[in-house]
């Protein structure tokens, strides 16, 4: 029962995918479309990344102090490892999960809303193509938007790590420059932006559909952002082993 | 000219439309009316193609809309204009932008002539004033009317209205009909109205309706809708003691 329910969800989500990637209707307008999500998804999503990747940099930071040194280790173990762990998992892997939670609640009750007042079939009647016009630009934009989320999230870590030092005094800057800079892999920054792309698609993608599938009223437009949610989160989980097995051989 | 023949239509077990065939002509306000749960919206769904009906024909100038390709779907939707129950204005959008959607959309205009048309619309519906709100800034009226702006924006040939003034008052709601009535003889197009409104029906039913039971139990105009025999439509007409009396005094 489950399974046959999956694969039907699974089915719909592929047709309205093949309805979302045709060409638009007028370029013009998914310029503007997008350039709106562009700031809507991913400028707006900026201060949350960086407060939260500042903080969890400098918690790390604490933690690897506190929990890894010891006298056999080398000074520099704290800084190594808080990037590893910035880097490899945090930045891609955990921001996504919380932008599930900002931007793919944010979608679904927006379409949601569009589609139980009618504004989609609104949409339709005009002739227009609602599912690309809807969804294309919010993909387009989170997609686009999501390699400087990415980097900034890496870049406000750091800074955290580096301010913990400073304030509380518990390692040096050089013995953290020191570990940030020990065996440093670009490869790995190029993995964290290819895993979040990979993420920023599912959220938008999957997001969009539970609002465009959305029947009823505005309590099924809030069941559906948070099955929303849940479902990107346990999506992100999900890539986020694949991906990490494919990208780290 | 639509044309709908043995329309079919049925939720589950519960058939809500059957055997429905109908003919609207140009330059006529066709009204639909019947009690709530009648089935007029599904009716207006399925002229649309909002909803498939399993069986029947959905004729428009001769051709059959329901074995359309999604291209030629499109393309014949860009001759409708549809007002919905709610309005359904974009509501991320400025009530101009609203207008101006459609033309953006698919107008080859340019942005000047677009504007010159969707000011044109606004004044029409007498909203000109209100351009720069945002939908959630108007009245239930405004919204109506700035909605009939969007649906006429691109000079469509075949205008749908769903309960165009249901929970407006009267005064309101004779100004919308008059409205939708100027515009379809001006322009000559055709159009449906859903409505269980007694006044609409009384002003500007060039054709009428009436539907019950999932069947259309009677046709006419204005002009015969009181003098008729049909139980059904008199219970439905005259279900308050106040318009039995009227139609007695007559
Ligand atoms: N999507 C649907 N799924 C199942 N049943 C439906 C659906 N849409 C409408 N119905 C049923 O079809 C019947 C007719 O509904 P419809 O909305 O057409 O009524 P109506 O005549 O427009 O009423 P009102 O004047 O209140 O708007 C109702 O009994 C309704 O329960
Ligand atoms: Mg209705």
């Amino acid at each position: 029962m489950f399974i046959a329910k999956s694969i039907k969800t699974f089915g719909s989500y592929l047709l309205l995918m093949r309805r979302v990637f045709a060409r638009p209707e007028s370029g013009r307008i998914f310029m503007r479309q997008t350039m709106r999500e562009i700031f809507q998804l991913g400028i707006d999503s900026i201060p949350i990344v960086l407060l939260i990747s500042f903080f969890i940099g400098a918690v790390i930071c604490i933690q690897m102090k506190l929990n890894i040194e010891n006298a056999w280790m080398p000074k520099f173990v704290v800084g190594y490892a808080t990037r590893e762990i910035m880097l490899l998992e945090f930045s891609s892997s955990i921001m996504c999960l919380i932008l599930a939670g900002k931007v793919g609640s944010n979608i679904t009750s927006e379409i949601g809303t569009m589609r139980v007042t009618q504004q989609i079939d609104a949409l339709e009647i005009m002739g227009v193509n609602s599912a690309n016009f809807l969804i294309m630009p919010k993909v387009t934009a989170l997609i686009a938007m999501i390699p400087i989320l990415v980097i900034f999230s890496i870049v406000a870590g750091i800074v955290g790590a580096y301010a913990i030092g400073f304030f509380t005094g518990i390692m040096t800057p050089d013995d953290l420059t020191c570990g940030l800079q020990y065996e440093f892999q670009q490869w790995y920054i190029w993995c964290s932006i290819i895993k979040a792309i990979f993420f920023a698609y599912i959220i938008t993608s999957v997001a969009s559909f539970y609002g465009y599938t959305v029947e009823g009223g505005s309590i099924e437009v809030g069941k559906a952002s948070t099955d929303s949610v849940v479902s990107c989160s346990a999506l992100i989980l999900f890539a986020d082993i694949v991906l990490t097995q494919l990208l780290m051989q | 000219m639509i044309e709908i023949q043995n329309i079919h239509k049925q939720f589950g077990t519960q058939t809500v439309l059957n055997n429905i065939s109908a003919t609207f002509e140009e330059g006529q306000t066709s009204l639909i009316i019947g009690q709530s749960g009648a089935g007029k919206t599904v009716l207006l769904k399925c002229i649309v193609g909002l909803l498939d009906p399993e069986k029947g024909k959905v004729l428009y100038d001769g051709r059959n809309a329901l074995t359309f390709n999604k291209k030629e779907r499109h393309l014949l939707r860009r001759e409708m204009g549809m007002l919905f129950q709610s309005a359904a204005l974009f509501d991320s959008m400025s009530v101009l932008e609203n207008v101006m959607f459609p033309l953006d959309m698919f107008s080859t205009k340019t942005y000047n002539e677009r504007l010159k048309r969707a000011r044109f619309c606004l004044e029409r519906v007498n909203l000109l004033d209100a351009q720069d709100k945002s939908p959630e800034e108007l009245s239930g009226g405004m919204q109506k009317r700035a909605a009939i702006a969007r649906a006429i924006a691109l000079e469509p040939r075949y205008l749908f209205c769903d309960e165009p003034n249901s929970g407006l008052d009267p005064k309101t709601s004779l100004i919308i009909d008059e409205l939708i009535h100027g515009i379809t003889k001006e322009y000559n197009i055709t159009t449906i109205v859903n409505t269980h409104d007694m006044n609409s029906v009384m002003n500007i039913g060039d054709h009428i309706l009436f539907l019950a039971g999932g069947e259309i139990s009677w046709e006419g105009n204005k002009d015969d809708i009181l003098h008729t025999d049909n139980k059904l439509l008199n219970d439905f007409l005259f279900s308050s003691e106040i318009l039995r009396r009227v139609a007695g005094e007559k």
